[in-house]
């Protein structure tokens, strides 16, 4: 009798305890993110998984927000379609968050629009094509941190015009980075008068590009510029070297990271490329007001994960950030959020965000800053 | 079709049916909407593979036919959906009798060379024709279905409609087994030779046999399509036909029941792993993605190696064990 007794008490002071536990606590803030961090694309999930844990473990450390604990939903989307559909629905249904950060991919961040337009829960995507955020209209509830391609292009044709160069010509590798960024390149070529003498492509598992290097040189163009994610791009400055074929060379913003630096060797000496200000931090001059950021960001990282900051971990950070200072503000009701979001303002990693009902990426070709290597490191170029 | 398979399906209806009111959230049910396109197209894998003994390596390509088919013709022409279906499926065939009539005449696995080659070209197209496909950007805005102006709008009504199409799928599939063909198949698996002297007219049955399990995998895909409302050509690659392939061989060639059990078992196990997962991550025990690899390739190696009929054998034979060492026990008691 007393057992029972016994039981019946414990039983019924966890129950009460249990509900008055969300009372005595305020409640966490729950936020999804969705980061390839396995896969073929684990090199943009990873510093981006990283830098998430690293911000959400600062906040709490501090208090929270409002009081309220920053709670992450991270899900593996393995950079694969249906994965990532299943994964949106876990978090919206399942863990019930009021934001969603991430996919790391295009073709992941366009198979989840639909699920998060339907369930209206704001989604700021990590990638970089811009379709995610365009027609503004129909992708209401979804914003974007990476800066866009056709700032890349019009800052590349802008340094090709200062320098007087007309006659250019264009490679690119077959992914959807490589096709999006050639099809930028010949939209507004027309706009600043710039002559494409030659369009040859590559695919990301080729070993060598003599052949269409050959082709572009016998086209007579004056300047090149290689559009590409892929470590394949780093073969083409090693093959014009090869070829002694001496023009200027210039990449996308997807050169962005050390490896293919590295990859290149002494022929990468030279080449120039608009990229986030992240890359070379120390070149960027006093008076930017990103500086500080950059810096705290940089340092953080790399103390705490021994490992070189990439501009994908820079993307993660700008949209956990706009998350946590819109949670600030209004609270964790998804509707709000998105409204705060579309007023945002952000110093952040990929550049000054002003969002606006018109425009879900916030930022202008000044997002980019004009980087060439010098002895195998990023620096900004001077002139 | 038996009696014992008529009451199969009357048991499997009656579990589709209950199933959404006991897991309830609409997370789980869509799970489930994605376990129903591998499901259909490993019946009609299994078709090929239990009963003409044939492996096919390429049926993701089929169900990237099916899926490009809805996806173009739906957006960029404005078709109804279903008549893009239909489109779908004839375009599947044509593709299999492409293939199948060449390699299905050999004796031999030429089936699975053949089609390795025609998956890789397909995903290669739906790559690299950016014009046509979109490229790896792929074709977004694919509507939703509708039955008489009633749209299939919610993960629900999509749960219930795939799976009467899988049930109906299911019920096709046992009957061509039980049919004339489906004897006339299984003599070529157990003997090509002996079915030919017999009468048979093996090459002929091989190719239709290839084609059906080739309409299978074009319907799932237009499905799929319209489901998701978006693709690319991330889904149809050569890993998703090896995926395809191990789900029938876990669950049992020899029996259409087999894919059907494995298809929904593989299907699921991600999320099984991903809840463990954070059973263990409870404990204060670091969990990493890359676990679920080890464990999911521990389960295929165990499951091949005691269970090599695939799982609706092993645990048959289980029960029929049981039931032998039961009725002895009692026996004996008397």
């Amino acid at each position: 009798m007393n057992r029972k007794l016994f039981c019946f008490t414990a039983v019924s002071f966890f129950m009460v305890m249990s509900a008055l536990t969300p009372h005595l606590f305020a409640e966490d803030y729950k936020v999804g993110c969705l980061f390839s961090i396995t896969g073929s694309a684990s090199w943009l999930g990873e510093p981006e998984r990283n830098t998430a844990e690293m911000i959400a473990e600062e906040i709490n450390k501090a208090g929270g927000i409002n009081g309220h604990k920053l709670k992450l939903y991270i899900e593996d989307t393995q950079g694969d379609n249906t994965r990532a559909v299943n994964a949106t629905k876990k978090l919206i249904k399942k863990d019930k968050v009021c934001a969603i950060i991430g996919p790391s991919r295009s073709g992941t961040s366009m198979a989840v629009i639909p699920i998060v337009q339907a369930e209206q829960i704001p989604l700021i995507s990590c990638a970089g094509a811009e379709v995610i955020v365009e027609p503004v209209q129909e992708r209401k509830w979804v914003f974007k941190t990476p800066q866009k391609d056709s700032d890349c292009v019009k800052r590349i044709y802008d340094h090709l015009t200062a320098k007087g160069i007309k006659d250019i010509g264009i490679i690119s590798g077959t992914t959807g980075f490589g096709t999006a960024g050639r099809d930028q390149l010949k939209a507004i070529a027309k706009e600043y008068g710039m002559n494409i003498v030659a369009d040859e492509t590559y695919s990301p598992a080729d070993t060598d590009m003599t052949a269409q290097l050959v082709k572009i040189r016998n086209s007579g163009a004056k300047a090149l510029v290689n559009w590409s994610i892929v470590p394949a791009q780093s073969i083409v400055p090693k093959n014009m070297k090869q070829l002694k074929f001496d023009i200027p060379l210039y990449q996308s913003h997807g050169f962005g990271n050390v490896k293919y630096v590295e990859a290149a060797g002494p022929a990468a000496d030279g080449i120039i490329f608009p990229g986030g200000r992240l890359l070379c931090v120390d070149s960027v001059s006093d008076d930017n007001p990103q500086k500080a950021v950059l810096k705290q960001y940089r340092d953080a990282y790399e103390a705490r994960f021994k490992d070189k900051v990439s501009t994908f971990g820079g993307h993660a950070y700008d949209s956990l950030w706009l998350v946590i200072n819109a949670l600030k503000a209004v609270g964790d009701d998804p509707a709000k959020i998105r409204d705060y979001l579309e007023t945002s303002t952000l110093v952040g990693t990929g550049g000054v965000f002003k969002f606006s009902p018109t425009d879900h990426n916030g930022l202008d070709k000044n997002a980019f800053e004009m980087i060439t290597i010098k002895n195998g490191e990023f620096v900004v170029l001077k002139d | 079709m038996g009696t014992k398979d008529y009451l199969g399906i009357i048991w499997f209806s009656i579990i589709l049916v209950v199933t959404p009111f006991i897991i309830g959230n609409d997370y789980y049910i869509g799970i489930l909407v994605f376990a129903a396109f591998n499901c259909l197209s490993c019946i009609g894998l299994s078709l090929l593979m239990g009963y003409a003994g044939q492996i096919s390596l390429g049926h993701a390509a089929f169900l990237g036919i099916g899926a490009y088919s809805s996806a173009l013709l739906t957006v960029k022409m404005g078709w109804s959906p279903w008549l893009a279906i239909v489109l779908g499926i004839i375009l599947a065939v044509i593709m299999a009798l492409v293939i199948g009539i060449p390699s299905l005449r050999l004796k031999g696995h030429y089936l699975a060379m053949a089609t390795l080659g025609f998956g890789s070209i397909i995903h290669i197209v739906t790559v690299a024709a950016v014009d046509f496909t979109g490229g790896p950007a792929g074709i977004s805005q694919i509507p939703t279905l509708n039955i008489f102006g009633f749209p299939i709008n919610s993960d629900v009504k999509y749960y219930a409609f795939i799976w009467i199409i899988v049930v109906i799928g299911l019920f096709f599939a046992l009957n061509i087994i039980h049919s004339r063909s489906g004897r006339a198949l299984r003599a070529i698996h157990g003997s090509e030779d002996a079915a030919g002297s017999s009468g048979i007219h093996t090459s002929r049955y091989k190719i239709r046999i290839f084609v059906i399990s080739a309409i299978y995998s074009s319907i799932a895909g237009s499905f799929y399509a319209h489901y998701v409302n978006y693709i690319d050509p991330g889904p149809f690659g050569i890993m998703h036909s090896v995926l395809l392939v191990t789900m029938v061989a876990v669950g049992g060639m020899h029996k259409v029941w087999g894919a059907v059990i494995g298809s929904i078992l593989l299907s699921v196990l991600p999320e099984i792993l991903s809840t463990i997962s954070e059973v263990v991550e409870g404990y204060g025990i670091e969990y990493k993605p890359d676990y679920d690899t080890l464990i999911y390739g521990s389960i295929l190696l165990a499951i091949m190696l005691f269970l090599p009929g695939g799982i609706f054998q092993g645990v048959g034979d289980g029960f029929k064990r049981l039931k032998k060492l039961f009725t002895r026990k009692t026996s004996s008691a008397v």
